[in-house]
């Protein structure tokens, strides 16, 4: 190989290799290669003698966390720096090949055992008893599709991939198309309606169980605003989450509260990319705002509208934290599927079924995706 | 979950200055304003409230009233700190968080520098794999990986994964945050990496920098606005996530993060509304303050590129 530099740019983005460095004595190849494989080996006890006193429970917990803090975050710059150095030590014609592997190889790792094999696992798992040890065959999905709490949780889940989506992009929309026509304190008005997208579903949880908080008759003044309005109206106070089945409705009014916010501020932002002359001159020739709404603004905002609600279906499909924390599911009829499986599998006992539901997730979410995919590639195809 | 959503270009700035807002604007907004604020406005009230007025009246008794002293109390988030263990479990949280945040972002940007401007084979088939699973919904890698966890993994006698003992380990529940959150990462960043303009990279390959200098001299700095709209997202995820720590970190007392300590206090004092109020209220803290001190990045990185649920 010569050791000149290339000249002729290379083809699209792809860059040429480094020029390789002048040929050096082979005494100190030896030294770096040694040194290649010392560094990592001491780096990695020194990783896990930190580790190990990070799972010493006596230990302070202010020291702990900080040098937990110190670790995560230079341990993952270090871990490519010295890979990149090992690489460097290598023989020139490696070291170009193998460059590229330093820089995605983490990502590959990390991705394969997070997500590649836990799906093998997953479907494996639910296809044996409780205990993973013997095939039981097709029993743990025939349970799926027959418990009597299974079928409420599919009943409740087809609820709020429905009505969740639908009442919150609702609202987003209108709410965006009517923000856009403020003159002052659009973005005020944005951001507070924003706001319950950072806080936790469980956050929200306690928000809301404080809305609905009930005392009957005789048991103190009721402190949740719904029910003093009631009594204030000269109503009996409800137990809104125990009022099946529209206990459920209850806990869809949380998400949507969350949720909204998202949409409203994608949707608010394909509002704005209307063009002002198409909307001008629709008004110039005498439509309605009405008429400008149904027929620029819905027609031309379509695409994003099916994204946000694509997006909304898929949390509204894997909603656990609410139905979680907002009390006993089973008791008050408001269970989902993602809540029946970690109740299965953490606390029923049987990783089994909770495989089974989990599978049963992915593939329902799977229809959800490809939908999105083919609406994007239309939409690229238009362009 | 992710979803894409399309590039939309930002807004004309005199796009309403002759507009006019009717009554029925200003009064819907308005409307729909309160409702969305007042929940979280009685909780935020109420927290600061003492515990015999929390309990024997509304909190929008206290509003008639702003300026009386006996109304108002920190004591509620002193117990909550203190006896309620939210201070220990707000460290755990950041000592979750950060990491969780800063790997997966680090991660990412490696691999999407690698699958914008560098040749290997595979290139990409790798890079449709990687944005492929997206699809996979966190809770069917939930079981596999605590069982890979706390036993390593065999295939037909052979250990593939020897077993690291990583439950209830901050460096579990970092590492499962980043395999979750790196499909839309790498996906993300390498469309940002990507467009960024060859001849710059170009010149400094000629000038002699190799791939790594130009990552992190050139790339980084260039990135900053994908890469804080992602760190953002992720940290509000992290932060505000109940199930992952939940599975790898655990509920003692000693690991819980705040989500875990909160869920708990609902569980066991369901009805001590000036711990809970007080507890949520400082669970919600931080998330709150990022939120609003870095929503101009968090707000375009959500409608520019993509987003996760």
């Amino acid at each position: 190989m010569s050791s000149s530099v290339q000249t002729t740019p290379p083809a699209g983005p792809v860059l040429a290799p480094d020029p390789p460095p002048p040929d050096r004595p082979t005494g100190r190849v030896l030294l770096r290669l040694a040194g290649a494989v010392v560094i990592p080996v001491v780096a990695a006890i020194a990783l896990w003698a930190t580790l190990d006193f990070l799972r010493n429970d006596d230990a302070n917990r202010f020291l702990v966390v900080g040098i937990a803090l110190v670790v995560g975050v230079v341990g993952v710059f270090f871990l490519f720096w010295s890979m990149n150095r090992v690489v460097e030590w290598l023989p020139t014609r490696f070291r170009e090949g193998a460059r590229p592997y330093v820089f995605v190889g983490p990502a590959l790792v990390i991705l394969s055992v997070f997500l590649i094999y836990p799906v093998i696992n997953t479907i494996l798992i639910s296809l044996k008893d409780a205990q993973s040890q013997d095939f039981v065959g097709i029993e743990n999905y025939k349970f799926v599709f027959t418990d009597e709490s299974m079928l409420r949780a599919m009943r409740n889940t087809a609820g709020w991939i429905v009505l969740v989506p639908l009442v919150a992009v609702t609202i987003g929309v209108v709410f965006a198309t009517l923000a856009d026509r403020l003159r002052r304190g659009e973005a005020v008005a944005k951001s507070l309606i924003f706001l319950p997208m950072a806080i936790s579903f469980v956050g929200a949880a306690v928000v809301w169980r404080f809305m609905y908080s009930f005392r009957p008759d005789g048991f103190g003044t009721n402190i949740g605003l719904l029910n003093a309005i009631k009594q204030g109206l000269g109503q009996d106070p409800v137990p809104w989450l125990q009022q099946k089945p529209w206990n459920n409705l209850m806990l869809m009014v949380i998400m949507v509260w969350m949720q909204t916010g998202f949409a409203m501020i994608v949707l608010s932002a394909a509002i704005k990319a209307i063009p002002d002359e198409i909307v001008e001159a629709a008004r110039i020739d005498g439509a309605s705002e009405w008429k400008v709404f149904r027929h620029i603004t819905i027609p031309t905002i379509f695409p994003t509208v099916v994204v946000v609600t694509t997006y909304m279906v898929i949390n509204a499909l894997k909603v656990f934290d609410i139905v979680f924390v907002m009390g006993n599911a089973e008791a008050q009829g408001t269970e989902v599927i993602a809540e029946r499986m970690i109740r299965w599998f953490f606390i029923g006992d049987h990783n089994g079924r909770g495989a089974a539901i989990a599978v049963v997730l992915f593939l329902a979410v799977i229809p959800v995706m490809i939908w999105n995919v083919r609406r994007f590639r239309e939409q690229e195809s238009i362009r | 979950m992710t979803v894409v959503l399309e590039t939309v270009p930002a807004p004309a700035p005199d796009a309403k200055a002759e507009k006019k807002s009717s009554w029925f604007v200003r009064i819907t907004i308005t409307v729909v304003v309160l409702l969305w604020t007042i929940p979280t406005l009685g909780v935020l009230i109420s927290s600061l409230r003492p515990e015999e007025l929390v309990n024997s009246s509304g909190w929008w008794t206290s509003l008639a009233h702003p300026f009386r002293g006996a109304e108002w109390t920190l004591e509620n988030y002193r117990s909550a700190l203190s006896n309620g263990g939210f201070g220990n479990a707000f460290l755990n949280s950041m000592a979750v968080a950060i990491p969780s945040t800063v790997i997966p972002v680090t991660v990412a940007a490696f691999a999407a520098y690698a699958f914008s401007w560098m040749d290997f084979r595979g290139r990409h088939v790798l890079f449709v794999l990687v944005v492929g699973l997206m699809v996979v919904p966190l809770q069917m890698a939930l079981i596999p990986i605590l069982r890979l966890y706390t036993g390593g993994a065999t295939l037909g006698g052979v250990t593939l994964i020897p077993d690291f003992n990583l439950g209830g380990t901050y460096l579990g529940v970092w590492l499962a945050h980043t395999g979750f959150g790196l499909p839309l990462a790498v996906y993300l960043l390498r469309n940002y990496i990507g467009s960024l303009p060859s001849s710059i990279i170009e010149s400094a390959r000629i000038d002699g920098a190799d791939h790594f200098t130009i990552f992190w001299r050139l790339i980084i700095p260039l990135s900053v606005p994908a890469l804080a709209a992602f760190a953002i997202f992720q940290f509000l995820w992290v932060w505000n996530d109940l199930l992952i720590a939940y599975v790898f970190l655990g509920g003692s007392r000693q690991n819980r993060v705040l989500t875990i300590a909160l869920a708990d206090l609902v569980g066991s004092r369901g009805e001590n509304w000036h711990l809970l109020t007080s507890a949520a209220f400082l669970s919600m803290a931080l998330p709150l303050a990022v939120f609003f001190s870095l929503q101009r990045y968090f707000v375009r990185g959500l409608t520019a590129g993509s987003v996760k649920g």
